[in-house]
């Protein structure tokens, strides 16, 4: 009986035990998360910090001085290159080692080997894609060179050298959370966070909608509803710019084809209104008498954040700016010569084709009017705690068949033949970007600024530039497909030669401008160029309204300081209200409104077209400019078939021109409508909708608190990002501000004998919820402030603004 | 006596070993010097309670409770990092009491040792 009772207690303690050591769906291992040993408490960081710490590291050349500011940024100090890019990746994975790990995970598609099947989807989605295969490709590009190897090498040692001293306990907290641990950093998952870059900002489609459109609506009204130069634009390069180059010829379109219908598929859309703005003005215009520079980036707001800030400092070079965790070298920032920023192009840099294959086996596929073999690449998923699953993607010459699969064909098609659709995307090609961000950190004058712009491929980016000897410029530019006009608008017959991409744009022939006479350069996802330039790039960029305010500004702007360039990069004003609210109060008939309505009206009417926190007309426009557009495009809403929207300024030019369209008409309802009484009914039901929802106008209308602005974690964990916070902006003003997307970095920089450098970005250097540098920059951001750079030009230069140092010894 | 060991032997462990390995240090010492098992068993959850919450607040004071605070608020609980202590406190005990109380009964099943109880 006691040995009963002594072996009951034993088993009931090893139970207890090991229940608090598992795992359970996705609840952590309780144990191991609350244990004060090794869990989570652990990670709680004191606000003591050493003020001096010297550690020893396998792999180093020399010595390395790190300085920390007082928000915990470092500035490197390396006796050669190799040092410096291995410090740069032992300090990136000491203060993000997790959010490395998950998204190259994510990029790799291997995130069901952590979570299990539920990232199945994801995961597959990524394989299908070709991310690894475009991974790879880049890594081949990379690896040829030996200087750019010789980074990439270094930087992996670095944050491998952290990762092998890492004790369980100091595993960062979403490791415990999730359950697994770090693993060892591989060369190609730099490569991988390209590979994410180009799918975050060129990865969208929408051939697949604008194909389903031209079967519903025809050639007629697509080209109409779709063109291919929008209504309002202010493009990037000032309109009149002589191209003075002698363009290769355009290739000739092949014959007209409109692919099967593809209603099943769900493709990753593309996501309007990803953007980013960047300007720089002429000395003329400063009161420094050399230029100033500003971009933010926008992009999906994170804790921790998509940028990492350091200063990094060799004997080559000494440049100040954001990273990406992950990946070497400064993307955005400044060094003493020249200063450079980044907006995304959306170049037509991913194509579809429709692939006939000879039958079910997929090995063979018509094109060039023969057979021609596939190539099969198994994808290797493996699954926690499920047996690895085997995925075989089928490769043309295209790329990837993403979805292999149409179920519904027309009756005369021959049934028996299968269907697919393959991929061309630029993310899939060779390439060495990082060899344009290394040229330009230690950049000194326009020509290295037009050398290192050569070696870019993906994803497109506008750079612009700005530098002591006075000069400023902008080029959209990356590797960009020699296309016939609209080549790659609708998915295309992949069978024909002609829809191939025939070549690319010379990179000297990309569209370019050094110090136009207007004294500034500016970009904000707008189309690249006026309608004269002999290339296609895409027939549609994101809408103006961002880009055309900058133009006004920048226009209007005499002895411009970085505190008038700070309080631009908050401007609110919306030039689509300017554009279209009079038009659109123009038809509201104010007898058939009752007192509430009226009250609305008369708060959009008086409104001064700023996007302010406090502003209520600000949310009574915008809820009844999206409630306009629902009703307008009708037509275009379908459960089962995907189609595309027309897009916002086709929206105005139907009611600025053309009042008696069809469109107007709602279809739902046997009367035919008007412009007027879309106009009002659109109007009423958005007044009605806010009265119910926040009653009488007041401070529940104002657009802070209408408009749901947050930062979340990078997994969502509740209590680890910002919740909801009162914040002005929108997508089509320059303080782009929306949902949890914006500025993700705010840099602006005076160039000069003394180069000053101001910038924040909403979170902090650490990745670390348990640390004081988790967020300590937040509000500075949220409130419009920037912090005054710090760029030392020594390791011994004194700054009271040195907290800490950390000396790396080999 | 038996309170003392556990949470000195436990503390320099916490340093070296798993947390688990307070569980094997309140067995054996139960074994050892444990009398009646209802004082083994609240010796080794008093020990491992009080030490878990001082291994705890070692790391979260300095820290001003911010990521206790952050992590409360995963568990569909009122936000209060206190209660966060609480929990991993009470898990510690639970443990900590379990494995003294096998360590004593044993004991008792092995040296037959005539207890009060």
């Amino acid at each position: 009986m006691k040995l009963f009772k002594a072996l009951f207690s034993i088993a009931i303690t090893v139970l207890l035990i090991w229940a608090l050591q598992t795992k359970f769906g996705d609840v952590p291992p309780v144990g191991e998360f609350l244990n004060p040993v090794s869990g989570f408490w652990q990670n709680a960081e004191s606000k003591n910090l050493k003020s001096e710490e010297n550690l020893h590291l396998v792999g180093l050349q020399g010595k390395v001085t790190i300085r920390f500011d007082e928000h915990r940024i470092p500035h490197i100090f390396a006796e050669n290159d190799h040092d410096l890019y291995y410090a740069q990746g032992y300090l990136t994975a000491r203060d993000r080692l997790w959010q490395m790990d998950i998204q190259t995970r994510s990029a790799a598609g291997r995130l069901s080997e952590i979570a299990g099947p539920k990232a199945l989807d994801v995961d597959r989605y990524h394989r299908h894609m070709g991310m690894t295969y475009g991974a790879e490709n880049t890594l081949k590009g990379i690896m040829k060179d030996p200087v750019m190897k010789g980074v990439i090498d270094a930087y992996t040692e670095g944050v491998n050298s952290y990762i092998h001293h890492l004790n369980k306990r100091d595993y960062p907290i979403e490791f415990k959370l999730l359950g697994y641990a770090p693993e060892e950093w591989k060369p190609i998952n730099c490569a991988y966070l390209l590979k994410l870059m180009s799918e975050t900002l060129a990865g969208g489609s929408d051939q697949f909608a604008m194909t389903n459109d031209l079967k519903r609506f025809g050639a007629k009204d697509v080209n109409d509803l779709f063109p291919d130069y929008p209504f309002h634009e202010d493009p990037i390069i000032p309109v009149g710019t002589q191209w003075n180059f002698k363009p290769l010829p355009v290739p000739k379109p092949s014959k007209d084809f409109i692919a099967l219908m593809t209603d099943t598929i769900k493709p990753k859309e593309r996501v309007p209104g990803i953007g980013s703005n960047n300007w720089a003005i002429a000395g003329n215009k400063s009161a420094s008498g050399y230029p100033i520079l500003a971009n933010d980036p926008h992009l999906n707001l994170t804790f921790p954040s998509i940028w990492y800030q350091l200063q990094m400092t060799s004997p080559t070079v000494n440049v100040y700016g954001v990273s990406l965790p992950g990946a070497p070298c400064i993307v955005i920032g400044y060094n003493q010569k020249i200063s450079w920023g980044v907006t995304n192009v959306d170049a037509a840099v991913l194509d579809w084709y429709q692939i006939k294959f000879k039958d079910n086996s997929k090995n063979e596929y018509w094109y060039n009017n023969r057979w021609n073999k596939t190539s099969k690449r198994v994808e290797v998923i493996n699954i926690r705690g499920q047996q690895p699953i085997y995925d075989t993607v089928i490769y043309t010459h295209h790329g990837p068949v993403v979805y292999d699969n149409v179920s519904q064909k027309p009756k005369d098609a021959h049934n028996n033949i299968p269907v697919g659709d393959a991929l061309r995307w630029i993310a899939h090609d060779e390439s060495n970007e990082f060899l344009t961000f290394y040229l330009l950190n230690r950049g000194k004058n326009y020509d290295d600024y037009r050398k290192a712009l050569t070696y870019y491929t993906a994803p497109a980016q506008n750079f612009i530039f700005a530098s002591n000897d006075k000069d400023i410029a902008i080029t959209p530019n990356g590797k960009m497909p020699l296309k016939y006009k609209d080549q790659g608008k609708f998915i295309m017959d992949g069978s024909d030669p002609a829809n191939d991409w025939q070549g690319w744009i010379p990179y000297d022939q990309n569209p370019t401008v050094k110090n136009p006479p207007r004294g500034f350069v500016s970009s904000a996802n707008q189309s690249s160029t006026d309608q004269t330039y002999p290339y296609y790039i895409n027939w549609r960029f994101e809408l103006y309204d961002r880009g055309k305010r900058i133009n006004d500004r920048l226009k209007a702007m005499q002895n411009a300081t970085i505190d008038s360039i700070r309080l631009m990069q908050m401007d609110n004003y919306s030039m689509r209200a300017q554009d279209i609210l009079p038009t659109m109060l123009r038809y509201i008939d104010t007898s058939k409104l009752h007192a509430n309505q009226l009250k609305v009206f008369q708060i959009v009417k008086k409104w001064d077209k700023h996007f302010a926190a406090n502003s209520i007309g600000a949310s009574i426009f915008n809820a009844w400019w999206l409630k306009l557009n629902d009703v307008i495009w009708d037509e275009f809403r379908d459960d089962k078939m995907l189609l595309n929207v027309p897009s916002f300024d086709r929206t105005e030019k139907l009611l600025l021109t053309e009042p008696n369209s069809k469109w107007f008409d709602i279809k739902s309802t046997p009367v035919k409508e008007t412009c007027a009484d879309v106009a009002m009914q659109s109007f009423v039901a958005i007044a009605d909708q806010l009265l119910k929802s926040y009653g009488e106008p007041g401070e529940k209308w104002q657009w802070g608190n209408v408009k749901d602005t947050h930062i979340n974690h990078l997994a969502n964990l509740p209590g680890f990002g910002t919740g909801h916070f009162y914040a002005s902006g929108t997508g089509a003003v320059i303080n782009a501000l929306r949902g949890g997307n914006g500025p993700s970095w705010r840099m602006v920089v005076q160039m000069g004998p003394q180069v000053k450098g101001f910038g924040v970005f909403p979170g902090g250097e650490s990745g670390n919820p348990g640390s004081f540098y988790y967020e300590d920059m937040f509000t500075t951001w949220r409130d419009g402030k920037l912090n005054e750079l710090l760029f030392l030009q020594s390791a011994d230069e004194q700054s009271d603004r040195i907290k800490s140092t950390l000396i790396l010894n080999k | 006596m038996l309170f003392l060991i556990i949470l000195i032997l436990s503390f320099i462990s916490s340093y070296l070993l798993p947390w688990w390995a307070a569980a094997l240090i309140a067995f054996l010492a139960a074994l050892f010097i444990g009398k009646t098992s209802g004082k083994a068993f609240w010796s080794g959850f008093g020990a491992i309670f009080i030490l878990w919450v001082i291994l705890a607040l070692i790391k979260s004071i300095p820290n001003d409770n911010i990521l206790a605070s952050r992590v409360i608020q995963l568990f569909p609980l009122p936000h209060q990092w206190v209660l966060l202590l609480l929990i991993t406190a009470l898990i510690g005990g639970l443990v900590g009491g379990m494995a003294a109380l096998s360590g004593i009964l044993t004991k008792k099943a092995i040296f037959k040792v005539k207890s009060p109880a």
